[in-house]
């Protein structure tokens, strides 16, 4: 006995060691299955109000491109309204469904922090429980595909960046009704994802526009990017396609957090169907 | 004691303030935090070092929203310094209560431990965010250019703070 206790004396240096790799190894794997919440994380109220500063500064620097994305994104708003004002002058008399029109709810947050260089890479926002953001909630901006609501605190919110590689986001190639999954996968390059599980015989080409299908948390039709390379062979019966990412990464400020007011309907629905099969 | 607790504050913010966003096409990333580590004070406990070390790693995976992995990396560092340590250094250096410093040990010594550390924290880093070693090419890649990055920052800031100590009094 004395022996043994003389022995992990000896060598305490490897047995603490194994204690504090192994106690480490197991807080990373259980963070990262999905939807798992932590404390020890960016929505926290020290970390998040530490970026929150630091973002109230840094945002100067980006006011005039900001101010430009803002004032595109009204133009293109006012161009849309114009169509309908348009359309309404016609004999014809749009017929909106209700259901459609509350079904999703957007609340707009601010970006206090972003990374961009990592293998998997999160997002801050400034808002949380307080604006009625929940877990599992898409994130949008203007231009294309964010990410998902990963951790929720009262006044922040942490975000898993499309640039992460369990990321996937439900897509339709335009024009053919073809959908497939979005997935940055092992891309190093924050402005480039791969598109997958295409099939064969489906042509597509450079330049054409690929939108969320609206399987996923995304409502229909938003635009995520355009194809840059086809012709990738996995050597399976599916097509490889390289997508050019229309969201800005290097540059977010204000991104919009979709709310799904139907979400709950959908997936008691879907969970019904999973009982009986 | 002072010393080290103002290391560790603006270590740690420089890390999340300005290392977290410089990157070479994800290939290269630069950690200079470890020095946090590295240059505790040399007489303290094993017990001691790893949780410093554990809590380091924690503060900066609550940054980078990357629970674990920069722990498990910081005390595999840890690991290797007491044994690093105990190997290179005679008994009564390794009881003073001073930091590991370029002056007084020398270069060789110095570069050396730097370098081992640095090679040691971030193959352990990468290796665990990948987790697969499937793409290992890239993964090394990543691990050497990452570990060149954070060794030629941490020279520069060594030698910024460079102060010539002879033990012998000369």
């Amino acid at each position: 006995m004395k022996n043994l206790w003389l022995f992990f004396i000896r060598y305490n240096a490897f047995f603490w060691f194994l204690l504090f790799f192994t106690a480490a190894v197991i807080l990373s794997i259980r963070h990262n299955s999905f939807q798992r919440s932590s404390f020890v994380s960016s929505s926290n109220i020290v970390v998040g109000s530490f970026y929150d500063k630091l973002n109230s500064w840094k945002s100067y620097l980006d006011l005039s491109t900001t101010n430009d994305d803002l004032a595109r994104e009204n133009a293109s708003l006012r161009q849309k309204l114009q169509q309908y004002i348009l359309r309404d002058t016609l004999d014809s008399i749009p017929l909106t469904d209700s259901i459609d029109e509350s079904r999703y709810e957007f609340i707009v947050a601010e970006v206090v922090n972003n990374s961009i260089h990592q293998k998997s890479n999160y997002l801050t926002l400034g808002k949380g429980t307080n604006a009625g953001i929940e877990k599992g909630m898409g994130v949008i901006t203007s231009n294309g595909v964010v990410g998902i609501v990963l951790d929720v605190s009262t006044n922040f919110a942490t975000v898993r960046s499309l640039l992460h590689p369990d990321s996937r986001v439900s897509v339709t190639l335009d024009s053919t009704e073809a959908f497939g999954s979005l997935v940055w996968g092992n891309n190093i390059d924050p402005k480039l994802a791969m598109l997958r599980d295409i099939p064969n015989h489906i042509k597509a080409e450079k330049g054409q526009v690929i939108r969320t299908s609206g399987f996923s948390l995304f409502p229909k039709g938003i635009k995520v990017g355009e194809v840059d390379e086809t012709g990738i062979t996995s050597g399976e019966s599916f097509l490889d396609i390289r997508v050019r990412l229309s969201t800005n990464f290097y540059n977010l400020h204000h991104v919009y957090v979709v709310k799904d007011n139907l979400e709950e309907e959908k997936q008691m629905l879907e969970a019904e169907r999973d009982d009986n099969g | 004691m002072f010393y080290n607790i103002v290391r560790f504050l603006a270590l740690i913010t420089i890390q999340v303030v300005l290392f977290k966003n410089i990157g070479f096409y994800n290939l290269a990333t630069f950690f200079p935090y470890i020095l946090i580590i590295m240059l505790l004070p040399l007489g303290i406990s094993n017990f001691f070092v790893y949780v410093l070390a554990f809590a380091t790693g924690l503060a900066i995976d609550a940054f980078y929203d990357s629970l674990g992995i920069h722990a498990a990396a910081c005390v595999a560092l840890a690991w290797f310094r007491i044994v690093f340590i105990r190997i290179t250094l005679e008994i009564d250096v390794r009881q003073s209560s001073d930091s590991p410093s370029w002056g007084e040990l020398g270069s060789k010594w110095y570069l050396s431990y730097i370098f081992l550390g640095t090679l040691i924290h971030h193959f352990t880093l990468l290796v665990i965010e990948v987790f697969s070693f499937t793409n290992f090419l890239t993964t090394s890649l990543s691990i050497l250019l990452s570990s060149l990055s954070t060794f030629a920052i941490i020279l520069l800031i060594s030698l910024l703070f460079y102060k010539r100590k002879s033990r012998v009094g000369i």
